[in-house]
């Protein structure tokens, strides 16, 4: 069991909170380093889309799980960042630019979506960004003469000032340095005042605003920022793939989003990446997993949405922290041992709140 | 001449739309949640009902409610496994929730050797019949969901407007907790109203079949009842019905006189301009928390 003593007021905002975090997270950044050297090519890939999915994920932690918004239509933030980069990428732009541009457009088209957040909440909100991401994909697939249509566009290799960003290894360097550079910048955001007038939004919004909070003004940067970082993302994905349409950025990726969120465990930075890494390893265990089913189970086409559903219903039923929640768990047990009670982590039992008129 | 027919085949679609906004509306009404399974619990019923049809061999008419049986079966199971232990979580939780019996619902029929993957047809016997009125060619299959439609509707106004359980649904939708103090069993109203609002999801499928075509992703369309219930107001049964045939109207009518993609979005738009300009759909009644 490890004690912090605290004997200065700036221990409560330091990001390493005691040398063990310092030592287990130096470690991660040096295997994440010198993972191109460690793991084979496959893998590496697969890193690299974690990496995609990690910052696309935080994008939305910050607005799902911090300031309690629910975006259902978030692939259209990702759909904007990737046709920016790819469009930007084309005409030779070097990539730090085009991905701040394609970052500065996604927060734009976030605060306009996030206009009728102002006025609308919970589901109606959900309702509100699902018929946004629909408008966006529709759009992207008309507007044939910048995006190619449903034919969708083929995206050229970053232009990182003539290195060599289309191996496989190059890339994963950039993914590697966005993604920690992301992640830096939302621990500081989530540990500043702004960060905690979002949490605050999220436990309450009539008390955020009687303490003082201007809910219109961080509404609208928390659909920014998270616009912004899946814009980022986006512009990732869209050089890891290479190629792009329409439909790579439908209800379906929106969903696959949440699900990343609500299966990492909602309000953790920790969740957006094990979210990440549950959303890209579970095809993949999946098909390792079907060859020792019966075929009509292993090879039936439904098997993979049964699977993602049936994980989605049991976390929300026994585990609403997600991964990082279990982690927690399982961290205290250690921590403890043998000390651990059942108890420890008991959900508190809510009466149904309601937000109809009493 | 040819707008009427528009217009009209847009009432048919929307009416569809409307039966899947009444049961969003119904279980948003009990619980305050919101069901993303709602057009999957659609695309059962339609299916349950082709298994009646084509592998029971009951006829048409008996395996309507044999279908709506089984789903409002379905529907109070789903209710007493899933849903009813989350219940006072966060409602965002319980969305997450449905979506997650949708994927289940989608995986489980397409899972199904030989029959998921493919495009069935559903025999109904008045499938070809053709009404010629005025001029305006009316298909029997939509004159029958609109129909079907109104008598529904009528059914659960008497329902709600006279029975005993009805009575006490809308107390309980009103406020559970003064309900729960009157004595009205509140879960077991809110089993029995997944239940209904599965069997009304079961109706939409029947309706839909003969229109499109039996397949595992046909409950997508259920994506598109959320606008209807969003501009007939969330809260209110007949603006779910209302919301529905403006939204089959106007996409219809996008489709006819505005260029090809403005049909597939026209729901969207109208949505989004009615969240801005009214938040609370036509007939829905304004919300103020207190503290």
């Amino acid at each position: 069991m490890r004690f912090i003593f605290k004997t200065d007021y700036d221990q409560d905002i330091r990001i390493f909170k005691h040398g063990g975090q310092v030592f287990w997270y130096g470690l991660l950044l040096a295997f994440l380093v010198a993972a191109p050297w460690l793991v084979e090519e496959y893998w590496l890939a697969q890193i690299t889309f974690v990496l995609i999915y990690g910052v696309v994920g935080l994008g939305l932690m910050v607005l799902a799980g911090f300031t309690g918004l629910f975006s259902m239509g978030h692939a259209a933030f990702l759909g904007v960042g990737a046709y920016t980069e790819a469009v930007l990428a084309a005409k030779g732009w070097p990539f730090p630019i085009s991905l701040a541009v394609a970052a500065g457009l996604s927060a734009t088209v976030g605060a306009v979506v996030g206009l009728p957040a102002l006025r609308v909440k919970g589901i109606y909100l959900g309702i509100a960004t699902l018929s946004f991401g629909f408008i966006v994909e529709e759009g992207l697939a008309r507007w044939e003469s910048v995006t190619g249509g449903n034919a969708g566009m083929h995206v050229k290799a970053a232009n990182l000032f003539g290195l060599d960003t289309s191996s496989n290894e190059g890339f994963y360097g950039v993914c590697l340095v966005v993604t920690v550079l992301s992640t830096l910048a939302v621990i500081n955001l989530l540990r500043s005042s702004t960060g905690r007038a979002f949490v605050a939004i999220r436990d309450s919004e009539i008390s955020a605003q009687s303490m003082g909070i201007h809910l219109a003004r961080y509404k609208t940067l928390s659909f920014m920022i998270s616009a912004a970082l899946a814009g980022v993302g986006g512009a990732l994905y869209a050089h890891k793939l290479q190629f792009i349409s329409p439909d790579q950025f439908n209800i379906l990726q929106s969903v696959d989003l949440l699900l990343l969120v609500v299966i990492g465990g909602l309000g953790s930075v920790h969740g957006a990446f094990l979210g990440a890494i549950f959303l890209i390893t579970t095809p993949q265990l999946i098909s390792l997993g079907k060859d020792y089913l019966p075929a009509f189970i292993g090879q039936a086409p439904g098997l993979q949405g049964l699977v993602y559903g049936l994980v989605l219903i049991a976390f929300v039923m026994f585990e609403p922290m997600g991964l990082y929640g279990r982690w927690l768990k399982i961290r205290t047990w250690l921590q403890l041992f043998p000390f651990y009670r059942k108890g420890m982590f008991k959900r508190q039992k809510s009466f149904q709140k309601s937000d109809r008129l009493k | 001449m040819q707008e009427l027919q528009v217009i009209f085949s847009g009432i048919a679609q929307g009416c569809i739309y409307g039966l899947i906004a009444l049961g969003f509306v119904l279980i948003y009404k009990a619980t305050e949640t919101v069901s993303f399974a709602q057009g999957e619990l659609m695309m059962l019923g339609a299916f349950s009902g082709l298994a009646c049809v084509s592998w029971l061999g009951l006829p048409y008419w008996l395996s309507i409610p044999a279908a709506m049986l089984a789903m409002a079966l379905l529907g109070w199971m789903t209710e007493r496994v899933v849903i009813r232990p989350v219940l006072g979580q966060p409602a965002f939780s319980i969305v997450m929730l449905t979506i997650g019996i949708g994927y289940v619902a989608r995986g489980l029929i397409t899972m199904i050797p030989d029959i998921g993957t493919e495009t069935l047809a559903f025999p109904v016997p008045y499938k070809d019949t053709v009404f010629n009125v005025g001029g305006v060619v009316l298909g029997a299959t939509q004159v029958v969901v609109v129909l079907a439609t109104a008598a529904l509707s009528l059914l659960l106004y008497l329902v709600f407007r006279y029975s005993r359980v009805g009575i006490a649904m809308q107390a309980a939708s009103q406020n559970q907790l003064a309900a729960y103090y009157m004595g009205i069993p509140v879960k077991r109203l809110n089993g029995m109203v997944w239940a209904l609002a599965a069997a009304v999801a079961a109706v939409a499928g029947l309706l839909l079949a003969p229109i499109t075509f039996v397949h595992a992703n046909m409950g997508f369309i259920g994506l598109k009842a959320f606008p209807a219930a969003v501009v007939g107001g969330f809260g209110s049964l007949p603006g779910a019905i209302v919301g529905g045939v403006i939204i089959g109207v106007v996409e219809a009518l996008a489709g006819f006189w505005l260029p090809e993609g403005f049909k597939d979005i026209a729901a969207y738009i109208v949505v989004l301009l009615m969240l801005v300009l009214k938040p609370n759909g036509l007939f829905g009644e304004k919300l103020r928390k207190k503290v």
